[in-house]
């Protein structure tokens, strides 16, 4: 999609449940609300939980796609 | 003050926490904690704090480590005794986390020292074992406004409150003027379940981590009252006394006070 602006990419491929999402977490800490977030997850657990975590949180999911094997979470940071 | 490799898989447990999260975890790493007693409350308190990542943690006691300690003091072990209290428990807490800075004060706080000791620190727990010690605290934290979270247990019960001068009940005002000597089994006399000193001590060292991230609702105005044979706990407002002899409309106290040491004098007596 190309009317997604992305602002940062972490890459986290590889990284286990739940330190994935601890990463995800400080990331998004460090940005300013409405900047957006790409995250590349592994399949499996870790696109399941760290989506799940990274709305109750209160961000917005704005996309998740797979991607050769590996997803793509796209977030917009809130407040 | 950015995080580490290594602390973010360190405290990512409760990184993860809402309303910890990195920020949090910074506060604690930059939070300062003065623990008085490296005992049966300061123990579980001090483990914990550490183990949280409080950046820096200070340590009064004037006793070296006895066998008997053990059953509840569990920041030290069997290798420890005769050791001062506060290396043994800083021996452990470093061991347990090197991010933690500890300063180990060997020595009895009196109505000389007590302030300079308290002014460098955020907040204060008193895990001290006397009525003394229990009274002078809670003046000192008063008149400096320190919050303090206090603890005390008695055989099978315990209690703690946290006090933020000026604005909840201190000490004095649920028990104006410390009882006279020989009216309460002291600390020998009376025994004590380890399990009630831990407790007690983790609900100080959670009243810490609450004061320091700024979380929840602290035990200020509200006495927590544990009894272990029944597994209950209760709580009891405490107001402020308007007639507190240190926090009151018209204090009383107003410079420190060393009581009596009722208990080792008369420990010297019978010698």
């Amino acid at each position: 999609m190309s009317d997604i602006k992305i602002d940062q990419i972490l890459d986290l491929k590889g990284v286990p449940c739940p330190m994935n999402f601890v990463k995800t977490k400080l990331k998004l800490e460090s940005m300013q609300a409405g900047k957006i977030l790409e995250v590349l997850l592994d399949d499996g657990e870790p696109i399941k939980n760290v989506t799940a975590s990274t709305k109750e949180e209160g961000h917005e999911i704005l996309k998740v796609e797979e991607k050769n094997g590996y997803w793509n979470l796209i977030v917009r940071k809130s407040r | 003050m950015s995080l580490k490799e290594d602390q973010i898989e360190r405290y990512s447990r409760q990184i993860i926490l809402p309303r910890v999260g990195g920020k949090g975890q910074e506060k604690l790493l930059g939070g300062k904690v003065l623990i008085i007693g490296a005992g049966g409350l300061g123990s579980p308190c001090a483990l914990y704090l550490a183990s949280a990542g409080i950046g820096t943690i200070g340590i009064v006691d004037s006793d070296k480590v006895e066998l008997n300690n053990l059953q509840r003091q569990i920041v030290h072990d069997t290798n420890t005794v005769g050791v001062a209290k506060v290396e043994s428990a800083k021996q452990r807490l470093n061991a347990i986390n090197p991010d933690v800075k500890v300063k180990a004060l060997n020595m009895r706080l009196t109505s000389k020292n007590i302030t300079d000791v308290i002014k460098e620190y955020d907040i204060v727990v008193d895990g001290s074992d006397n009525f003394p010690t229990r009274y002078l605290v809670n003046d000192a934290c008063v008149l400096e406004k320190k919050p303090l979270s206090h603890g005390g247990i008695f055989r099978f019960d315990g209690q703690a409150i946290t006090i933020l001068p000026g604005k909840s009940a201190c000490y004095r005002c649920l028990f104006p003027e410390p009882p006279p000597p020989g009216f309460v089994p002291s600390c020998q006399e009376a025994g004590i379940l380890g399990a009630v000193a831990g407790a007690i001590g983790v609900i100080q060292a959670n009243e810490v981590l609450k004061y320091i991230l700024n979380i929840g609702d602290l035990l200020a105005g509200k006495l927590l009252v544990f009894n272990a044979l029944d597994s209950s706990f209760r709580q009891v407002k405490v107001p402020k006394d308007p007639k507190c002899p240190i926090c009151g409309e018209k204090p009383t106290v107003t410079k420190l006070i060393d009581y009596e040491q009722f208990c080792s004098i008369k420990k010297k007596k019978e010698e």
